[in-house]
């Protein structure tokens, strides 16, 4: 089932949540986002939650802060949370945080990690 | 370590954007610095540096320099001779108590609301020289400072 709110889509696979956003996640565009992909999360509680951010064509420390309070959100039920194919402006600053060796980055063609069915 | 930037460079072309700190104007400030610098003809990756850079100067203004209140921005973008961009980001909100400490990565006042601590540190990676200057309950003015390639 794919919903729609914004910049940001929600697909479901089974116990898996995919959320993609696109545009400009910055300190003003992360409020509204983060509301969303909240909502979701907490009222599906999926084991697995991929946030998808091909399409970010920008991202500041902002958009950090919301990686980190989502892989928070949802590891503290148990669930797991991983990036999905992050643009070259996400990767970027991941990198630099150091928090492509925190949380788990994935691509959708890296079958080795497991993801191959998406 | 990077090379320090020379601040008197000549100036060959400057101009000054004053917006209240709402964060819907977090955009558009970046987006008016790139336009004005985009006649240097940095490279994208450049023009992305800078974009972020000044996106994270502002949100420092608006989340904490004005944390309970609406104030002036000030942003002056100066092009230098040796393809130098100076860039200022001024407020007059409540200033830094310990800016060595602010500038330390992930150090954040506002964890609460997802504030990573890293707006400095992305500063001096995105830019070649980051300088602060503040004083407690006058303001801060940052200074961002970008040579692009020739």
């Amino acid at each position: 089932m794919i919903r729609s709110g914004g910049q940001v889509v929600y697909e479901t696979k089974g116990d898996t949540l995919v959320i993609r956003v696109g545009g400009e996640i910055d300190h003003h565009s992360a409020v509204a986002v983060r509301a969303g992909i909240d909502e979701q999360i907490l009222e599906a509680r999926p084991g697995r939650v991929l946030l998808e951010l091909s399409r970010v064509d920008f991202m500041d420390s902002s958009g950090l802060g919301l990686i980190m309070g989502r892989f928070a959100l949802v590891s503290k039920y148990g669930g797991k949370f991983a990036v999905l194919d992050p643009s070259p402006a996400v990767l970027k600053i991941l990198r630099l945080a150091g928090m492509d060796r925190m949380i788990t980055v994935l691509k959708t063609k890296d079958k080795k990690k497991g993801n191959e069915h998406l | 370590m990077k090379n320090r930037v020379d601040f008197s460079a000549a100036v060959e072309n400057e101009m000054q954007l004053s917006l209240p700190s709402l964060s819907v104007n977090e955009g558009m400030a970046r987006a008016a610095v790139a336009a004005f610098c985009a006649q240097l003809n940095p490279t994208a990756l450049e023009l992305a540096d800078i974009k972020c850079a000044v996106s994270e100067a502002v949100t420092n203004c608006i989340v904490h320099a004005y944390r309970e209140t609406v104030g002036e921005i000030l942003l002056c973008v100066k092009l230098c001779e040796g393809r130098l961009i100076q860039i200022e980001v001024r407020d007059r909100g409540c200033g830094i108590a310990d800016v060595k400490q602010a500038r330390e990565p992930l150090f954040t006042t506002d964890a609460e609301n997802e504030r990573s601590g890293m707006g400095f540190t992305v500063m001096e990676n995105f830019c070649d020289e980051l300088r602060v200057r503040s004083r407690l309950g006058k303001g801060t003015t940052v200074t961002l400072l970008k040579r692009l390639h020739k």
